[in-house]
């Protein structure tokens, strides 16, 4: 089956098999790594990707019914470009041991951030239920998204 | 997962006329909203359509979230999230918006749409593993490994002895409690409301066939009607993890009240442990015309559980639903409405 895919702002002409999932295109056709594969099941989050600008679990979305553009963490920032406040956040507040889980939290709690569902520790937390952390470094997670969060705003401002 | 044919419809018209295409019954065709229970069902192998209609062009015509004083009308590509966050929702139907915040999680509900949500399949997991040989659900005649196996997370009301399966969402339960009705499009072409109730069957014999819908059954759109009682409405969930986790037992509760807290009309739906969406007329009937206080809502939560079978491990539920309803009455009751 012949799909055209957007990712990160560039589009794709791919022959795919009709059962892929978003997932497996982006880590196996287009060498894109850094979404991560859990349970495979849409109960983990480490999927997680952006698909004009809603998060989605990319283990449970047809490659070939994508409508809309993309965003996964390598779509974040350019090469030698500063990070996004959220993995600048990340970075700043310790919020991963392992890693596994990180592209995931960061492209769902810059959703998170999005949608308007930071306002609290609190509600960061209900509205982060649905990634998963085995090193369980949730208190440095919502740490992070509160200080991108104030970043993230700022710069909404200025533009 | 067994090789498909994908189908994209532009618009309803067309996603019938594709599903009608494909000879029906047994599921052999599908159609894919989200896609969130679908996909992961046919990874399992538990799901096996063999042509995938594509509805979610369908979003631009049965995606409007609509709230007049006749009542709230919600199409049926509206994805849980939009709903949950609708302000319009939030102020005049808390038991919706609730119903669906608390669903899933909050990727699910960004991709998840409402008839997909009501249409969700069980999660016994003899029925989602298919190494196990008994599920009358997936094969008729085969069995129910769950009356005598791990079952402390199903149904204690409207079972069978041929399935004890929980219906596992929340919406629905806040739809059946509101009398909500559901528009049907077939692939005749002639459309139809059916009161939400009936859309789910009674598990009795034939646990596999679980909606009054034909094959090719297309769902366009909810209508919720306007009342008194939506606005001091609630959904109390009780889980085993504090977010992000199916209900052990849930209410779905709306009250009409007078002003010294006479119940005019009470409006209750139960979930978590009923074989189907769940009104309990039963419960409803013993607070009309009572004041509310924690006798009369003890009252109609023994009502509400009194036809409870229970299975060993799920025995805990009819107590656990008796005090989640009671709860949930309580707190309604002292809602302060605007």
């Amino acid at each position: 089956m012949d799909v055209n895919l957007t990712v990160n702002g560039s589009v794709h002409h791919l022959t795919i098999d009709v059962r892929m999932a978003l997932l497996d295109v982006l880590r196996e056709r287009l060498g894109l790594t850094g979404t991560k594969k859990g349970c495979d099941q849409g109960q983990c989050g480490a999927c997680t990707v952006l698909i004009d600008g809603r998060r989605v679990l990319s283990c449970l979305v047809l490659a070939a019914a994508v409508e809309g553009g993309v965003t996964t963490i390598e779509g974040l920032s350019g090469e030698g470009a500063p990070l996004h406040p959220m993995q600048d956040a990340f970075l700043q507040c310790d919020a991963f041991q392992c890693g596994y889980c990180t592209p995931g939290q960061i492209l769902s709690a810059i959703a998170c951030v999005t949608e308007g569902h930071a306002g609290s520790e609190h509600e960061i937390r209900e509205y982060m239920s649905g990634n998963l952390c085995r090193c369980a470094a949730y208190p440095n997670i919502v740490k992070a998204i509160l200080q991108a969060k104030a970043k993230m705003q700022a710069t909404a401002e200025d533009v | 997962m067994r090789p498909f044919i994908l189908d994209h419809a532009p618009n309803a018209a067309a996603a019938l006329q594709l599903a009608a295409m494909t000879p029906s019954g047994d599921g052999r065709v599908q159609y894919l909203a989200g896609g969130t229970q679908l996909l992961d069902l046919m990874k399992l192998d538990v799901m096996r359509p063999e042509r995938l209609v594509n509805i979610n062009a369908l979003r631009r015509d049965h995606g409007q979230i609509n709230a007049d004083s006749h009542g709230l009308t919600l199409g049926a590509l509206v994805r849980m999230a939009d709903a949950a966050d609708h302000p319009r929702i939030r102020q005049d139907y808390p038991v919706i918006a609730e119903s669906l915040w608390m669903a899933a999680s909050p990727q699910l509900r960004s991709m998840a749409s409402l008839a997909g949500n009501v249409l969700q399949r069980t999660r016994c997991n003899y029925f989602r593993d298919t190494s196990w040989g008994g599920c009358n659900k997936r094969r008729l005649g085969s069995g129910c490994a769950a009356l005598d196996g791990v079952n402390r997370r199903l149904a204690v009301l409207g079972v069978s002895e041929h399935c004890i399966a929980n219906y596992p969402g929340d919406f629905a339960n806040a739809l059946v409690a509101l009398d909500a009705e559901v528009e049907i499009a077939a692939t005749d072409g002639s459309r139809r409301w059916l009161v939400f109730e009936d859309l789910h069957r009674p598990p009795a014999d034939t646990p596999h066939i679980e909606t009054t819908l034909a094959p090719g059954d297309l769902i366009t759109a909810f209508h919720v009607p306007a009342g008194p009682w939506t606005r001091r409405s609630l959904y109390l969930k009780i889980r085993d993890r504090a977010s992000y986790d199916f209900a052990l037992a849930s209410a779905a509760v709306a009250l009409d009240l007078t002003p010294c807290g006479v119940v005019k009309v009470a409006r209750i739906g139960i979930g978590g442990l009923t074989a189907r969406p769940w009104r309990s007329h039963e419960a409803e009937a013993i607070l009309t015309g009572r004041n509310l206080d924690e006798a009369s809502a003890e009252e109609a939560a023994e009502a509400a559980f009194a036809a409870s079978v229970t299975h060993g491990q799920n025995s805990f539920k009819p107590e656990l639903g008796r005090r989640t309803l009671v709860r949930a009455l309580l707190e309604a009751k002292a809602m302060e409405i605007s």
